[in-house]
């Protein structure tokens, strides 16, 4: 008797396991088919977008090979690494130190400037893109690799000293008193106690600046204009503007996955940072 | 004597320093002076006080002609191409506003140099006398702050401020497609432009109707994304399902792939001969094409699944976090009293969730309320629509301001709508900051 009570009770449970299962399966399809029909596209050998199956009937290497040959797909790629690289790098030494400041000192001005940053990061960069091509033309910037670095990096500073200031403030202010009582200077205590206990946060703002890049297209739409000078997201956007010349929806698919593999791997490998930063980043309201 | 040492300074830059007995530092004020005159004179200024050129502000140098810019913004157009001299209206307003950030600049030592010779004199007359090397041991210490932001602080005002300054100034211009230099010149016209987009009925309409699609696709679609990721989480982490590693990492590719790539694969797949409508017609669903991108309804629907499709995934990592550090021990005290899991839901996950991801939520309706790049390249604000100014149906007011001043070259009304928003979006931004504890604790 009691077993039998057991069995049926069971069914509901077994019934909504498998409904669950079904859910997981349909939203997989969902999520892996426009992704699959990306790689079939830069596979296939037919410039078409009315395919419905994914796998190419003639997979052909073909789109990769005219991609790298006939474009300036490798040159795009080269300088977006350069500003990628140099990005990271000055974007996290220039964001760590002020947010230091800001967390463990008191000083004239601090608080209006915190307020003013924070009005700051309301607007959108790419709003004022009229006004970096004229401040480009004034210092004699344009079509330079190192003024898209230096936008990314300043406008990466409003964001990120919140988020980084935020973090510090978690650790506690006794680490830093015991140093500078032991004879330490402000920038020791900053490379020695703060920065090494900072990394998870420091790996979150360096994938950041180090993505942007990668993805940003208005800028360097306006700030750069020879071809071999661009990065890859105005260069690939190209491909596929309705109005433009070279239409080649086919190698801008190859084009795509050929950046979305290490960036979707560096997303993989850094998800605990990137969700843990985002987190921590909103509890400045606290 | 005091005064005295304060006015050389004021005079020579250092001067006063010099006197004080710090050498070096006087040395290095004298050297900004220099520069700064070496600037005004080589652009322009040593040929008209020599005679070389002639003696209108146009020809002086930097920081002059950048003031006389700023106020007139020129007086010359260059009717045709037979006019040499002339000026160009916005290359003189962003002179004007870069001469006058770096004379800020400029002056903001002059300034300091004048009040640190009569402090130290005062020092000195007391008895207290200190070298330019210990002074600077001394100001590393005691200013280690205000150094250590300039690089911060000059990257912020070239490049954020300036910029905004620039793109917020044009609303009192008369700067657009009819008044492009450097074939006419532009004029302030104070808040005209403010005016035309109040009472002019074309305008109004557009910016009503654009700001309530706006306020509608930021809540629908942060809705939905978070929905669907409360629901998959919870899916993923029921009891009893396996492979929960595979489902996750599934479910996070469209938050690592780059945006604009699926964006734009969506794009074509949502096309009227693309994927999606080739399957439905396959599949005797429909007996035609959906326009999915080309009706103004289907249109706002599709930016929304995208929308979702990308943004589910972080909400689902996020929440698998939180509901992971979720005590059993509440779970157990749900079932002793005789709770089902809905109710497990319902009283102990997701009140839980919701107060641990609010600061997240706030966060994602500002940034999907200014999410350019999904609409941009999902439909281009379109299909269009008649009764707006130069907006479609899916136009934010983002990426309207964006054709406004690319497409139509209307600077001067993006830049009044841009205002407008600012002191919206910041004044709530602003008044929320300040009532937070962080910031007062500060």
């Amino acid at each position: 008797m009691r077993k039998k009570k057991n069995l049926l009770s069971r069914i509901p449970g077994i019934l909504a396991k498998i409904l669950i299962y079904i859910e997981l399966i349909a939203v997989a399809v969902i999520v892996i088919y426009p992704l699959l029909w990306l790689v079939g596209t830069s596979l296939n050998s037919v410039n078409s977008i009315a395919r419905v199956n994914p796998i190419p009937d003639q997979p052909t290497l073909a789109n990769y090979i005219r991609l790298i040959k006939e474009t300036s797909f490798v040159r795009w790629f080269l300088n977006t690494g350069y500003v990628a690289v140099l990005t990271m790098l000055l974007s996290v030494l220039i964001n760590t130190i002020s947010a230091f400041i800001f967390a463990r000192f008191n000083f004239k001005g601090k608080k209006a400037s915190l307020l003013t940053i924070m009005l700051l990061q309301i607007f959108p960069s790419f709003m004022a893109v009229t006004a970096y091509y004229m401040i480009a033309l004034t210092f004699n910037m344009l079509n330079n690799l190192n003024m898209l670095v230096i936008i990314y990096v300043a406008t990466s500073i409003p964001t990120n000293i919140w988020l980084v200031k935020g973090n510090l403030m978690n650790l506690p202010k006794s680490i830093d008193e015991a140093a500078y009582i032991d004879g330490a200077t402000k920038l020791q205590v900053f490379s020695r106690i703060i920065l090494p206990l900072s990394i998870p946060i420091i790996t979150f703002i360096a994938l950041t600046a180090f993505m942007t890049p990668w993805m940003d297209y208005m800028i360097p739409r306006f700030l750069i204009n020879k071809t071999n000078m661009m990065t890859i997201a105005p260069g690939l956007y190209e491909m596929v503007t309705p109005q433009t010349a070279n239409y080649d929806f086919t190698a801008f698919c190859a084009g795509a996955v050929l950046i979305s593999i290490p960036i979707t791997l560096l997303y993989m490998l850094g998800q605990k940072y990137l969700i843990a930063g985002l987190a921590s980043g909103a509890n400045k309201g606290e | 004597m005091k005064l005295l040492v304060a006015l050389c300074s004021a005079v020579v830059w250092g001067s006063g320093q010099v006197v004080n007995k710090q050498r070096l530092k006087g040395f290095v004020l004298f050297l900004i002076q220099c520069s700064f005159l070496l600037i005004e004179l080589s652009t322009g200024t040593w040929n008209v006080l020599r005679g070389t050129s002639e003696a209108t502000f146009r020809n002086c140098g930097y920081f002059t002609k950048g003031i006389w810019g700023l106020i007139t913004l020129g007086e010359i157009p260059r009717t045709d191409s037979s006019v040499l001299v002339y000026d160009h209206s916005i290359m003189l307003l962003v002179g004007g506003i870069i001469s006058i950030t770096i004379l800020l600049i400029f002056a903001c030592i002059w300034v300091w140099n004048i009040k640190d010779a009569y402090a130290t004199r005062k020092e000195i007359e007391r008895g207290k006398s200190i070298g330019s090397i210990a002074y600077a041991k001394k100001l590393w210490e005691k200013s280690f702050e205000h150094i250590m932001l300039i690089p911060a602080g000059l990257l912020v005002v070239f490049i954020i401020v300036i910029p905004l300054i620039f793109t917020a100034i044009l609303a009192f211009t008369n700067y657009n497609a009819n008044t492009i230099p450097p074939k006419n010149l532009i004029d302030w016209t104070g808040l005209k432009t403010f005016g035309d987009i109040l009472n002019l009925p074309m305008w109004s309409s557009t910016f009503v109707g654009v700001l309530s699609w706006n306020v509608v696709w930021t809540l629908a679609a942060t809705f939905a994304a978070y929905a669907f990721g409360l629901l998959q989480a919870t899916l993923v982490n029921a009891k009893g399902i396996r492979l929960k590693p595979m489902w996750r990492s599934i479910y996070i590719l469209p938050w690592a792939v780059p945006a604009m790539a699926s964006i734009l694969i969506l794009r074509a797949m949502f096309n009227r001969e693309g994927a999606f409508n080739q399957l439905l017609l396959g599949s005797g669903l429909i007996d035609q094409a959906v326009p999915f991108l080309s009706n103004p309804h289907w249109a706002r629907v599709v930016a929304i699944l995208v929308n979702t499709w990308i943004s589910f995934p972080y909400f689902m990592a996020l929440i698998s976090g939180v509901m992971t550090a979720i005590s059993p021990e509440l779970y157990e005290a749900v079932e002793i009293d005789g709770g089902n899991g809905w109710h497990k839901f319902r009283y102990i996950s997701l009140p839980t969730i919701l107060t641990a991801t609010s600061p997240q939520i706030v966060m994602s309706i500002t940034s999907t309320f200014n999410n350019f790049g999904m609409i941009y390249f999902l439909t281009e604000g379109g299909p269009a629509n008649p009764n707006y100014q130069v907006a479609g149906s899916t136009d934010l007011l983002i990426s309207w301001i964006f054709k406004l001043t690319y497409d139509n070259r209307m600077y001067n009304y993006a830049a009044a709508i841009t205002i407008l928003i600012f002191i919206i979006v910041g004044a709530i931004g602003g008044f929320n900051l300040m009532r937070t504890r962080a910031f007062k604790e500060d």
